[in-house]
C-alpha cells in the first residue's frame, strides 16, 4: 500500500514543482470533515496509480504560503501537478470514480 | 470487517448517517445479519453541525461529528458490518437485491436506503466559475480562509443559519440574504444569529450572479418584492440552499418524487417489497437527526417483520 507524501512549505517545490511524475497534492486542514473522508479514498488512488502519479497532502494551517501561492480558499482542494504547473484542479468531495476519470485525463 | 465483506447478508443498509446507523443498531440486535454500506466517513450531514442542541439526552449538547461517531460505536458493539465504499446501483433479483458499489456487488433479502440528501446549488452565472474562488458549500471547511473579510450566506434554514454563527467568529461581516423575509430556522438559531452584532440581514432578496475574474468579488442582487437590482462586495459567498436527495442510483428501479425523493408509507416501506426508506431521502422529511434515527428504527423492524416470512413459510395453495 503506498500513502500519499506529506508535504510542507519547505519541501513542497522539491517533492512536488521539480517531481519527475505528476503529483496529486490534497489541500487539506484537520478541521475539514469532507477532507477526512476524502483521505482513505486517496489512499486507495495512490496505490492504484503508484508509479504513474505521486499523491501528497499539505495542510493548509500549517503552510499558509504554498495554500496562499496557489489561491486555495476552500478544501478539500485538489490540485494535479504536471512539470511543476497546476494541471487540473478539483474542489468539493468528489467520489472515487470521479476522480480517477480525472487522473487518467492527465495521463493521456 | 472492510475489503473482506462477506456478500450476503440479511439486510444491507445505504449510508451511515443517523438513519442509517439507528437502523443498524436495530437490526444487529435483531440478530439479522447486517451490512451497512457508507462512502465517506460515518455521521451524514448532522456531522456537519458544530453544535447539534436538539438531539435528547445531551443537556449540553454534542458536536454532530461525536454524535455520529457514538452512534457508529453503539451499533459496531451490537456487530453491525460497515463498509466504506460507493453505491453505484441498486438490482432486483428473484428473491433478494444485489446493491453494487465500487467494492464490488452486495446482496441482501431486504435493503434500508438512507443515504441522505446533499446540499443544493443557486444554479446561476459564476457559481461554477467560482467555485473554490470563493463560492464555497462547507463553512466549518472554509471559514477560517476568510478572516476579517465580509462574506455573504445564501439561505434562511438553520444549516445557512449555522453557518452563519461559525463564519461570524471569522469573518469581519456576515451577511445573510434570504429570498423571504423572515427564516425558517428555529426561533432559538435565529435568537443567536440576531444577537451576534457582526450578522446582518438582506431580506426578499436573490443572488442573481456571482461576479469576479479569479476571485469572487461582488454579489449582483435582487429585491423579489420591488425588482430593484443591486451589488454587494464581498470575498465569499457561503451557499446554503436546499438539499438534493441522494437517489441517483435509484433511478429506473424505484419511483421517486419529482424532486428524486423517495415515497414510503408510514413503515417506511417503498413500492417494492423488501426495500425501505429512512431519513431525509424521503418525500417531506423534517430533516432533522432526531426524526432520521426514528425513521431508521421504524424501517429495521417493519425489514425485520418482512424477513419473518422468508425463513419459514410455506406456499399457499390455490383452492
Amino acid at each position: 500500500m503506498s500513502k500519499p507524501i506529506e508535504v510542507d512549505d519547505t519541501s513542497f517545490e522539491k517533492q512536488v514543482l521539480e517531481s519527475e511524475l505528476p503529483v496529486l497534492v490534497d489541500f487539506w486542514a484537520p478541521w475539514c470533515r469532507p477532507c477526512l473522508m476524502a483521505a482513505p479514498v486517496l489512499e486507495e488512488l495512490a496505490t492504484e496509480y503508484a508509479g504513474k502519479i505521486t499523491f501528497a497532502k499539505l495542510d493548509v494551517d500549517q503552510n499558509a504560503q504554498v495554500a496562499a501561492k496557489y489561491n486555495i480558499m476552500a478544501i478539500p482542494n485538489l490540485i494535479i501537478f504536471k512539470e511543476g504547473k497546476p494541471a487540473s484542479q478539483i474542489v468539493g468531495y468528489k467520489p472515487k470514480e470521479e476522480l480517477k476519470k480525472d487522473l487518467d485525463a492527465i495521463l493521456k | 470487517m472492510t475489503a473482506e465483506a462477506k456478500k450476503e447478508y440479511e439486510v444491507i443498509i445505504i449510508g451511515g448517517g443517523p438513519a442509517g446507523l439507528s437502523a443498524g443498531i436495530y437490526t444487529s440486535r435483531a440478530r439479522l445479519s447486517s451490512l451497512l454500506i457508507e462512502m465517506g466517513v460515518v455521521g451524514g450531514r448532522i456531522a456537519d453541525a458544530e453544535l447539534v442542541e436538539n438531539y435528547p439526552g445531551f443537556t449540553e449538547g454534542i458536536s454532530g461529528t461525536e454524535l455520529g461517531q457514538l452512534m457508529q460505536k453503539q451499533a459496531a458493539k451490537y456487530g453491525l458490518n460497515i463498509v466504506t465504499a460507493e453505491v453505484t446501483g441498486l438490482e432486483l433479483k428473484k428473491d433478494k437485491k444485489m446493491v453494487k458499489t465500487t467494492k464490488g456487488d452486495f446482496n441482501a433479502k431486504a435493503v434500508i436506503i438512507a443515504s441522505g440528501s446533499e446540499r443544493g446549488k443557486l444554479n446561476i452565472p459564476g457559481e461554477n466559475e467560482l467555485a473554490g474562488r470563493g463560492v464555497s458549500y462547507c463553512a466549518t471547511c472554509d471559514a477560517p480562509f476568510f478572516k476579517e473579510k465580509p462574506v455573504a450566506v445564501v439561505g434562511g434554514g438553520n444549516a445557512a443559519i449555522s453557518e452563519a454563527l461559525h463564519l461570524a467568529k471569522f469573518a469581519s461581516k456576515v451577511i445573510v440574504i434570504h429570498r423571504r423575509n423572515q427564516l425558517r430556522a428555529t426561533r432559538i438559531m435565529e435568537e443567536k444569529a440576531r444577537a451576534e452584532t457582526r450578522i446582518e440581514f438582506l431580506w426578499d432578496t436573490v443572488v442573481e450572479k456571482i461576479e469576479g475574474k479569479d476571485a469572487v468579488r461582488r454579489l449582483k442582487l435582487r429585491q423579489v418584492k420591488t425588482g430593484k437590482q443591486s451589488t454587494l462586495d464581498t470575498t465569499g459567498v457561503f451557499v446554503s440552499v436546499g438539499l438534493k436527495p441522494s437517489t441517483d442510483f435509484l433511478k429506473g428501479v424505484l419511483p421517486l418524487d419529482k424532486d428524486g425523493f423517495i415515497i414510503t408509507n408510514d413503515q417506511m416501506e417503498t413500492k417494492i417489497p423488501g426495500i425501505f426508506a429512512a431519513g431525509d431521502i424521503r418525500q417531506h422529511s423534517p430533516r432533522q437527526a432526531i426524526t432520521a434515527a426514528g425513521d431508521g428504527a421504524t424501517a429495521a423492524i417493519f425489514a425485520e417483520k418482512f424477513l419473518e416470512p422468508i425463513a419459514s413459510a410455506t406456499p399457499i395453495s390455490k383452492v
